[in-house]
């Protein structure tokens, strides 16, 4: 079973919202990550049918169903927002998809009603109407209902976005078995790296309405290769240096360290570090030394996030872990290992080099 | 009836009970402004109630508050006299013929208007409210005809048919408000589950805005309940609206006060009535701002 995108592009208002898109899912579960208006929504309404794309096909198993409606299809969607039908019971909700599917035997829709309550956790709660149960449980309505029902494609947008985090952890795992098998093809949207890393699917970024890059998260987030994807699957955000090439070497605020495989003297690049690699304790022959100014220690119980004021007026933020307190306006080395530090172009954001290893004849 | 009316009852009603017994415990008059306010309101009614339970030679001798000699007559000649009781029903028939049509109507308009986009609907939503705005008086020499040639005249149909002009438009701006206010994607997805658009709109739709058809309901059964001009208009004998009659009771015995009174006080109880089934409604409709 497999959906292809072939050259979709939605135009709204002027605006493109999804530039040309191409890309083909195989069954099972892919990750879909990206920014605010990267897109994702938009790219689930079109393969779901919900929106019709400005130009482009929509393809099930080797089917163009750019003009089937959404009503003929075989797809379920799970929203962001808990989306269940408040006059219905749980039961009836979850019910309702089955009842409505000719194919589906009528006399297996109870059984299968309880089965998928009790796989999401909900089954003493099938008598309740969706106003009296919690957020976690709303949503665990609404993606029983998207689940009750054999779908070609199942389309999960951001569903665990709009809950708190402790529900989150807990429906995450919950849900990262479930896809695993599945015959369809599954499109999981979210703006959280953590989730698109838990799932360890196939993952596609997103951004501005494009494919950024497409592959397993784990490999894009050792190895990002390009800025645009070391951003998105960073959390917390990634720190921006400013760098030059010159002579083999790299010189950023002061320092420099060697990094072989990037030519071009006088090239501007961007070296970004993640906030876990900045310590402020040497590290380690070789590593580089920025002289800051603390501003901020966010202290979060298992790690502080320290907010640091280079010469530059450049922000730099270090994760350190633990509880640590710390002086606002005192002085403070932060010392990053050059291994660690990713090297992009300027220009185009290409990844030049994890400054250890060369990546590849960009250069 | 006073209850339901009373402002300071309906102001408070949505604070937690604690704030409002503090609030009570903190104005000692609040307790007898309340009933003063209630009282001045009631008074007219309760004048009218006791015009109605009086002979009338009572009514039209001494003043006094309290009835003389208590008479049920009034009341005992509407229910036996078919001119007052059938146009009691006329009203009612086409009253309610009227709330019916205006919400079969307004509900797919209002459905329209709050979910598509179209060439001139933002245009064509305020033409609608428009109509409102005329007074009916405009309108009275077009029906009258129109009716004549087509057979609508005297008919509690041709009634409710012309009742729907103001009402059809307050219902859809009040269904459309509420409608608005249910996300888009529980729309979506009932389409996704496979729900045809009527099915759709009847099983899961219209259950979720049953407060808002109550509401509107009310309103249009209230509208068209008071309306007087176009029903006498457009009605001489088999329609004739329970208010016409009431303008006709002169009579070469002079005005029947008692009976007229005893009319007025079974006016007002259909309205108290149908407020009494929509009032929690009502509050909820003020609370989302459209009524």
């Amino acid at each position: 079973m497999t959906l292809i995108l072939d050259g979709v592009r939605v135009r709204q208002r002027g605006e493109p919202w999804l530039d040309g898109i191409d890309l083909e899912f195989p069954s099972g579960m892919t990750t879909l990550i990206g920014p605010l208006a990267a897109g994702k929504t938009t790219l689930m309404r079109v393969a779901a049918g919900l929106l019709p794309p400005t130009a482009g096909r929509v393809v099930v198993n080797g089917k163009d169903v750019t003009p089937v409606s959404v009503r003929k299809r075989s797809v379920a969607f799970v929203y962001q927002q808990f989306i269940n039908y408040p006059s219905l019971t749980v039961y009836e909700n979850i019910a309702s998809p089955l009842r409505l599917a000719r194919s589906f035997p009528k006399e297996d829709v109870d059984r299968r009603v309880r089965e998928v309550a009790e796989l999401m956790g909900i089954g003493d709660l099938l008598g309740r109407r969706p106003a009296e149960l919690s957020g976690g449980q709303q949503q665990r309505t609404a993606i029983a209902r998207a689940l009750a029902r054999p779908v070609d494609v199942l389309l999960l947008d951001e569903p665990l976005a709009n809950l708190d985090y402790k529900l989150r952890e807990q429906l995450r795992a919950d849900l990262k078995g479930m896809f695993a098998g599945s015959p369809g093809v599954v499109l999981y949207s979210t703006a959280d790296p953590a989730e698109a890393l838990t799932f360890a699917a196939p993952t596609v970024v997103l951004g501005e309405g494009r494919v950024r890059h497409a592959g397993d998260a784990a490999d894009m987030y050792d190895r990002p290769p390009t800025l645009a994807v070391a951003a998105t699957l960073s959390d917390p955000p990634l720190n921006l240096l400013p760098g030059v090439v010159r002579d083999g070497r790299i010189e950023c605020l002061g320092v420099s360290f060697p990094a072989p495989g990037v030519q071009g003297s006088g090239r501007r690049v961007v070296l970004g570090v993640r906030p876990h690699q900045v310590s402020i304790e040497r590290t380690g022959p070789g590593g580089l030394e920025f002289p800051a100014e603390i501003r901020l220690a966010e202290v979060t119980g298992s790690t502080t996030f320290l907010h640091l004021l280079l010469p530059d007026r450049r922000h730099l933020v270090a994760q350190l872990p633990g509880t640590r307190l710390f002086t606002p306006g005192e002085p403070a080395v932060a010392h990053v290992d050059p291994a660690h530090v990713f090297v992009f172009d300027e220009a185009g954001g290409n990844l030049l080099a994890t400054s250890a290893a060369e990546v590849g004849p960009h250069g | 009836m006073a209850r339901a009316a009373g402002p300071p009852a309906a102001a408070t009603g949505r604070r937690p009970p604690a704030v409002a017994a503090t609030a009570r415990r903190q104005l000692p008059w609040a307790r007898t402004v309340f009933w003063l306010y209630a009282a001045t309101l009631m008074l007219p009614l309760l004048w009218m109630f006791g015009m109605s339970i009086r002979p009338n030679e009572d009514i039209l001798g001494g003043f006094s508050l309290i009835p003389q000699r208590v008479t049920f007559d009034n009341y005992q000649t509407f229910f036996t006299d078919s001119v007052w009781y059938s146009s009691y029903l006329n009203s009612i028939v086409y009253t309610s013929m009227n709330a019916v049509m205006s919400l079969v109507v307004a509900l797919p308009a209002a459905y329209a208007f709050s979910r598509f986009r179209f060439a001139g609907d933002k245009h064509l939503f305020f033409w609608l409210l428009t109509n409102r705005m005329a007074p009916p008086a405009v309108f009275l020499l077009p029906f009258f005809q129109i009716y004549q040639s087509v057979g609508l005249f005297d008919t509690h149909l041709g009634v409710a048919v012309a009742h729907m002009l103001f009402n059809v438009p307050l219902a859809v701006w009040i269904l459309e408000g509420f409608m608005s206010g249910i996300p888009r994607e529980i729309d979506e997805t009932a389409a996704i589950d496979g729900y045809s658009l009527p099915r759709f709109f009847i099983r899961i739709f219209l259950p979720m805005i049953r407060s808002a058809i109550g509401v509107t309901a009310f309103f249009c059964f209230m509208f068209s309940w008071v309306e007087l001009l176009i029903a006498r208009t457009i009605t001489s004998v088999n329609a004739k609206p329970i208010a016409a009659t009431m303008t006709r009771t002169v009579s070469a015995a002079g005005v029947d006060w008692g009976l007229l009174a005893a009319a007025g006080v079974l006016t007002i109880i259909p309205g108290a009535v149908v407020i009494w089934f929509v009032r929690n409604y009502i509050a909820k409709g003020f609370a989302l701002g459209r009524v």
